[in-house]
């Protein structure tokens, strides 16, 4: 890392897991808490389960790199698959993480994803990495499997307060419920449909943050030296 | 809604009106260009990753910012299909990038021959085997001769502003040609960042084809002149002359298009720190790419400018002459193979040893600023010896 003011994250998942909104989501969070943030995602064919990658850069002063993240802080693994399968665009999962810097892999801990060759290299870059079990709290706290993605960044947070949970929230609102309808969101003239919607979006939205939350508390570091 | 925008004048569009921070996509980018384009008609086929810009401006349609819109059967039937439109008087958009341009090939030299103002966008692709459908500009090299005019943007914000201006550069009656606007296709698509727009209830006046120096097709009474006697049918002195002087006038009216690229998009090129001796010289995401690759120097005490060329069609080969007078070194980084850029800027500048041609990434990787600064330092060890390095 040339300055300490920018953090490179990489989101490495399977196809309809969501990296991408994850990262759109944590980009627009920076850029409301006044960072500057840019977000692209890299994939092939668009299918689902196939390798899927997103890539967030968020800064205090403006970036202009484009293009995946070679050398990242921090690294977030959505699937046990990108691991065991090598379903990522780059071989080992951990390639160009940056000394010192930080994994995060959605797993209960049912097993253990890491070889031996994995757990040394991580551990000679000085490698922080924490398991949080992303899919169970989706299931358990959001309902459904599809806040999968959301864990994954309540997970982040939980170990690295990159954004405030504030702007977590309002790029939630954005981005399921659109501009237009955040902006009226509060005014009496809403009609019944548009009320209907907004408790729904509401409910979608509170349900985020509550996954956001408890994954944020479920992470557990995990020592790949021991 | 597109009922409540009002046209304004295209420099208070451009410079004067208020702007607001938006987080958005190269592809919500190119729509919101288009809604504030008073664009009559647009055609759309799919291809990634241009798709979505089209899909979106389909969206358009649906609330009503578009006449007309609808998907072609392949890319050669859209660019004939927004070439009739454009004959017929409207103001057209459509979009493409790599196999589609080139399965397209055909029709751009056409739009340029008939003098139409058409705007397309470029969201540059690999274009064949082995198959990539990721960024990659070699699409440019094979556009470069066709007589349309060629813009390439380095952001999502350009990629707005160009799309727009372009419309007020292609339409003086002194040009009446096409514009090219390109970005490399996922890096600034795909990507999501910060973009000022300007608000939505303003758009650019409408086309007016009777300031057009050709006549406007009406197909109630069509102009036979045009359809049943083309040049090519004539194997006389006169029809060769006038196929020749019509060659010429279109790149003379390119030549005319300088003074509005200068009026409305702040000149054919913008260079940085213009008293360098070294300077990185690119167009497109390769510009952001220096960018980056001139702070990391610049830590190690190495001064580098920044040449960022915007016009490739009508290309700034003066500019970039006089702007590299002194310069000792000028390398050229792209997202190609062949090298296109590298060769225009040679064939622009005297002693061209001066210009090194890399370093060029394709077949869909990024180009880290750590590449660039190797080949900076290569270049100069290369020429210099190594005492040069730390200057």
């Amino acid at each position: 890392m040339r300055n300490n003011s920018k953090t490179f994250i990489r989101m490495s998942g399977l196809g309809g897991q969501g990296v991408v909104t994850a990262a759109h989501i944590l980009g627009m969070a920076a850029a409301k808490d006044g960072l500057e943030s840019t977000v692209n995602p890299f994939f092939g064919a668009e299918k689902r389960l196939a390798p899927a990658e997103s890539y967030v850069r968020i800064a205090t002063e403006k970036i202009y790199e484009r293009g995946e993240v070679l050398f990242p802080n921090i690294i977030l693994i959505f699937h046990p698959h990108v691991i065991t399968l090598g379903k990522c665009y780059t071989m080992p999962f951990f390639a160009g993480l940056q000394p010192g810097g930080i994994v995060i892999i959605n797993t209960d801990r049912s097993q253990d994803l890491l070889r031996e060759d994995d757990r040394e290299g991580l551990v000679r870059l000085g490698a922080r990495v924490y398991c949080v079990p992303a899919t169970r709290v989706a299931v358990e706290v959001g309902g459904t499997e599809l806040s999968t993605n959301i864990a994954m960044l309540g997970g982040l947070l939980g170990v690295q307060k990159l954004v405030s949970q504030e702007a977590v929230r309002e790029a939630l609102m954005e981005r399921f419920g659109g501009k237009k309808f955040v902006a009226s969101g509060t005014t009496a003239a809403l009609d019944d449909v548009l009320k209907s919607k907004f408790s729904r979006l509401a409910q979608l939205v509170e349900k985020n943050v509550a996954v956001l939350a408890a994954a944020g508390g479920a992470v557990e570091e995990y020592h790949p030296g021991k | 809604m597109a009922r409540q925008q009002r046209e304004v004048d295209p420099e208070y569009l451009f410079f004067e009106a208020p702007r607001e921070q938006v987080f958005i996509t190269g592809s919500e980018a190119v729509a919101e260009a288009v809604k504030r384009g008073n664009v009559d008609m647009a055609v759309a086929y799919p291809i990634t990753p241009q798709s979505e810009s089209m899909h979106l401006i389909g969206d358009l349609y649906a609330q009503g910012y578009l006449k007309d819109y609808y998907r072609g059967e392949n890319e050669f039937a859209v660019m004939a299909a927004v070439h009739g439109a454009s004959l017929g008087g409207g103001r057209v958009f459509t979009a493409t990038c790599g196999p589609g341009t080139l399965r397209a090939m055909e029709m751009f030299p056409v739009w340029a021959g008939s003098r139409q103002p058409i705007v397309c966008a470029f969201m540059c692709r690999g274009v064949s085997l082995p198959p990539s459908i990721q960024p990659e500009n070699i699409e440019m090299a094979m556009l470069l001769d066709t007589g349309m005019m060629m813009f390439h943007a380095e952001d999502a914000q350009d990629f707005f502003d160009m799309i727009l201006r372009a419309y007020a550069i292609a339409e003086q009656p002194d040009v009446h040609l096409p514009a090219g606007v390109f970005v490399d296709g996922f890096f600034v698509t795909h990507t999501r960042s910060a973009v000022m727009l300007p608000p939505e209830d303003i758009k650019l006046p409408a086309y007016d084809p009777r300031r057009a120096p050709v006549p406007t097709f009406d197909m109630e009474t069509p102009p036979m002149r045009i359809i049943r006697d083309p040049l090519l049918n004539k194997s006389n002195f006169i029809s060769y002359l006038a196929n020749a002087s019509w060659h010429q006038e279109i790149i003379a009216a390119a030549e005319r298009a300088r003074k509005y690229i200068r009026r409305y998009m702040g000149g054919l090129l913008e260079v940085e720190d213009p008293f360098a001796k070294i300077f990185l010289a690119a167009s497109g995401t390769a510009v952001s790419q220096s960018r980056e690759a001139i702070r990391v120097l610049k830590d190690e005490g190495i001064q580098v400018g920044l040449i960022k060329i915007k016009s490739i069609r009508p290309f700034p080969a003066e500019e970039i002459a006089a702007a590299t007078a002194h310069a000792e070194l000028i390398v050229v980084p792209e997202f190609n193979m062949g090298g296109w850029l590298a060769r225009e800027i040679k064939a622009s500048v005297d002693n061209n040893r001066r210009v090194v041609g890399g370093p060029r990434v394709f077949g869909g990787m990024t180009m880290p600023a750590e590449l660039i600064v190797n080949e900076v330092k290569n270049a100069l060890r290369d020429r210099f010896g190594a005492e040069r390095t730390n200057s």
